[in-house]
């Protein structure tokens, strides 16, 4: 999706607020891709690390995954950007009416 | 290319439909055929009625009660309701948002091909084998022992037209999010398109568990799975779940369009401004999103246990705090208005009690504990038929009497829909209100027959009695189709004389472009502020400019044609036959091979040009 903001009509300004822009964008991406390496070693070391049950490391790795998804939304797919309303609110309405139906399932029908 | 419709034959005229890629021609396809499916229900309806009309009745046999019970809720509710919804919503709401068609006019048609395709291939179940006779709920531990073909038809069927449904949900909501004309900002939506814009939300996200437990179905039945045999390890209440988070907002998919309709209906003959708008929207979206919480209600006899019982008895019974907004709303739109009793405005005004009557049965079935007495009986029978003819069909009626106009550009007889309306009435209450007692006085439901000296006697014999009057209304409405079709005296663009929004501003029927340039929208009932500030028209917002169009194709056609073949080889497999597997892969390559040819071929579409477009203003604006 194009972003309407990103244009004022003069071409110089465009160009040296895109640079700004991008470059923070960059910076942005830069550090989640880092995050996202660190919290996969520490996924990797839960598991590796003797002593913590299952209990804890499968709940915990869950919990990395959806940081990281996140990030990949977030920094990756441009979900904070302006113009991406829409998309997040049925993004997280189909996670909701998922998470329900699962709610359910793993309480009456399962266990 | 000419604006104006020449003079043509038949198959040209034929032809036209079959590749139209034209919001309007689709909402007349959508009418065409959800009606005639409306009418095979409605015979279907006929008949339950004349074999229950006496207790040790033999007009049908037992097993042929089923799939006829059977298929007239799977009709009735897939083939005739959402159809006949989409009809309006393909009609209605892209003029309401002053656009020039939907977002993907392309995958619009393919919508309509997959829904019809879907359709004919679940009726010809009755002309090879059978049809489907587990209900239209098709619970797994019924349709898993369903001998024949019946129940393959009903998964393969629903399957089909369920993709076209799912499709349509997403190009709405793509079309009502993207192309709102300028100034349409959200909260100056008209309530129509809201509840398209809801409706299409719950499709997008009801559908996929319907097609997940539609595709283990298949699986058990065809391929010997055994996702839902307690006996192999699998579980028959899986399917309940899957089908009830459909299907519960499934009715919620069919009464919000009936809400739009019928909040535009108030708020046109009460001449005023719909009260509470803002309260009307944001009751609109609460019930769209608890309508996912409540599934569960129909199955509080399943044996959930008393803690998910209560939780779901609680979130269903919410849903009456928005609907209960709405209705006061309503009441509040007329009151103070120069109520107008047009056809439209009778639907209306008797759905308020009807509809009210069924939620009030809805809260009590809601009571789960009080619901083991209700459960599976006639009780159940008059809730749901209050809603959904109270509600759903009392809408499509009146929609199809407001918006005729705009979609033919003739007008229906009043007079005649009155009849028409009074008939409906008087029956519908007959029929189903008398069904209350049976329920609380222990009669089930889905029996073929009853025996004398149970006291079932009069109330069904009234019951069917009623069935024949409602009966009576729709030929009388399809009479009136044909006399004005037959006398084709043509109207204006606001025939009511009263129109707020968008649609009424523009031809009947609109050009094939609908709007020469954009509309400018100032604000809520966009047409009536300018009609109240003196003004003929809307505002432009664009100079006259070139239009681009979508070009017709075949292909939507050939796609679901496709599918349709498939399907046969898919059930026949079962059986053996040689025939089947290559049937199958052939319909598969027809279908692939029209979207590859979609993909690869560049259809960039064709320019109405400026010069065009000013030369229709030279010949002044005809009708
Ligand atoms: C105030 C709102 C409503 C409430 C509280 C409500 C509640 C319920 C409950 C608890 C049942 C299950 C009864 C049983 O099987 O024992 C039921 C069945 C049903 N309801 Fe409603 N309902 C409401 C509105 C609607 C609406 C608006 C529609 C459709 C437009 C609808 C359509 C149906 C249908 C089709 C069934 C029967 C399904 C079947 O078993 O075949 N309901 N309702
Ligand atoms: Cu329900």
């Amino acid at each position: 999706m194009a972003n309407p903001q990103l244009n004022s009509g003069n071409p110089r300004v465009d160009i040296e607020y895109r640079r700004r822009k991008n470059a923070e964008e960059m910076r942005y991406q830069v550090v989640s891709f880092a995050l996202m390496i660190f919290l996969t070693l520490i996924a990797f070391a839960a598991v590796a690390i003797k002593g913590f049950t299952s209990w804890f490391t499968v709940p915990f790795i869950i919990l990395l995954a959806v940081v990281q998804v996140i990030f990949q939304l977030y920094y990756f797919m441009h979900m904070s950007h302006k113009g991406h309303e829409a998309p997040s609110l049925f993004l997280y309405s189909g996670v909701l009416v998922g998470a329900i139906a699962i709610l359910a399932f793993s309480t009456i029908i399962w266990w | 290319m000419s604006t104006y419709a020449q003079k043509k034959g038949f198959g040209a005229t034929l032809w036209d439909f079959l590749t139209t890629v034209d919001h309007k021609k689709i909402a007349i396809l959508y009418l065409i055929a959800g009606g005639l499916f409306f009418l095979v229900g409605g015979l279907e309806a006929v008949f339950i009625r004349i074999q229950l009309a006496v207790p040790n009745n033999d007009f049908v046999s037992a097993g042929l009660f089923n799939e006829i019970i059977t298929m007239h809720g799977t009709t009735m509710i897939f083939l005739a309701a959402m159809p006949l919804i989409f009809a309006f919503m393909n009609a209605v709401m892209p003029l309401q948002i002053g656009a020039r068609d939907v977002a993907f006019p392309f995958v619009n048609a393919v919508s309509f091909w997959l829904f019809f395709f879907g359709g004919v291939f679940l009726n010809l179940s009755w002309f090879l084998g059978g049809a489907p006779d587990a209900g239209w709920t098709s619970y797994a531990s019924l349709a898993i022992a369903s001998k024949g073909h019946g129940v393959d038809f009903y998964i393969l069927g629903l399957q089909i037209s369920g993709f076209g449904t799912l499709m349509g949900g997403i190009n709405f909501l793509v079309t009502i999010i993207n192309m709102r004309a300028p100034g349409m900002t959200y909260m100056r939506m008209p309530l129509f398109t809201w509840s398209t814009f809801v409706t299409s939300a719950l499709i997008l996200f009801a559908f996929p568990p319907l097609t997940v437990g539609l595709v283990l179905m298949m699986f058990d039945r065809m391929f010997g799975a055994h996702f839902f045999e307690a006996a192999m390890g699998g579980n028959t209440i899986i399917w309940e779940h899957l089908f009830w988070i459909f299907g519960h907002p499934e009715v919620y998919i069919l009464i919000l369009p009936a809400f739009g309709i019928f909040s535009e209906i108030f708020s046109m003959f009460s001449r005023k401004r719909l009260f509470g708008y803002s309260s009307m929207v944001f009751a609109t979206v609460l019930i769209g999103f608890l309508g996912f919480m409540v599934w569960a209600h129909h199955m509080f006899t399943t044996g959930l246990g008393p803690v998910a019982n209560a939780i779901f008895a609680v979130a269903t019974m919410a849903i009456g705090v928005p609907t209960g907004i709405k209705i006061f709303n309503w009441l509040f739109t007329m009151w103070g208005g120069s109520v107008k009793f047009t056809t439209p405005m009778h639907y209306a005004f008797a759905f308020i009690p009807t509809f009210v009557a069924g939620g009030v049965t809805g809260v009590m079935l809601a009571a789960a504990a009080a619901d083991y007495q209700y459960h599976d009986t006639y009780f159940v029978v008059a809730h749901f038929h209050y809603v959904i003819v109270g509600g759903v069909v009392f809408a499509l009626l009146a929609g199809t009497h407001l918006y005729w106009p705009k979609m033919f550009g003739t007008m229906l007889n009043e007079t005649l829909g009155k009849i028409t309306f009074w008939t409906f009435f008087i029956g519908f209450h007959m029929t189903f209100f008398i069904q209350h007692f049976l329920g609380l006085w222990g009669m089930p439901r889905r029996v073929f027959t009853y025996l004398p000296g149970q006291g079932f006697e009069t109330a069904n014999a009234v019951s069917s009695f009623g069935a024949a009057f409602m009966s009576v209304g729709v030929i009388v409405m399809l009479i009136n189709i044909i006399v004005t079709s037959v006398k084709n005296v043509k109207v204006g663009n606001d025939p009511w004389g009263d129109g707020r929004t968008l649609e009424w501003a523009i031809p009947s029927p609109p050009p094939f472009y609908n709007f020469k340039q954009l509309p400018l929208v100032r604000g809520l009932d966009a047409y009536w502020i300018e009609k109240m500030e003196g003004k003929k028209g809307m505002t432009p917002a664009e100079p006259l400019g070139d239009i681009h169009m979508p070009n017709s194709s075949f292909l939507p056609f050939i796609m679901s044609l496709g599918l349709f073949i498939a399907a046969f080889g898919a059930m026949y497999h079962v059986d053996k036959v040689s025939w089947a597997l290559p049937v199958m892969i052939l319909g598969l390559l027809i279908t692939f091979g029209a979207m590859f040819t979609r993909s690869v071929k560049d259809d960039h579409g064709f320019h109405i040009h400026k010069e065009e477009l000013m030369d229709d203003d030279d010949k002044g604006v005809k009708a």
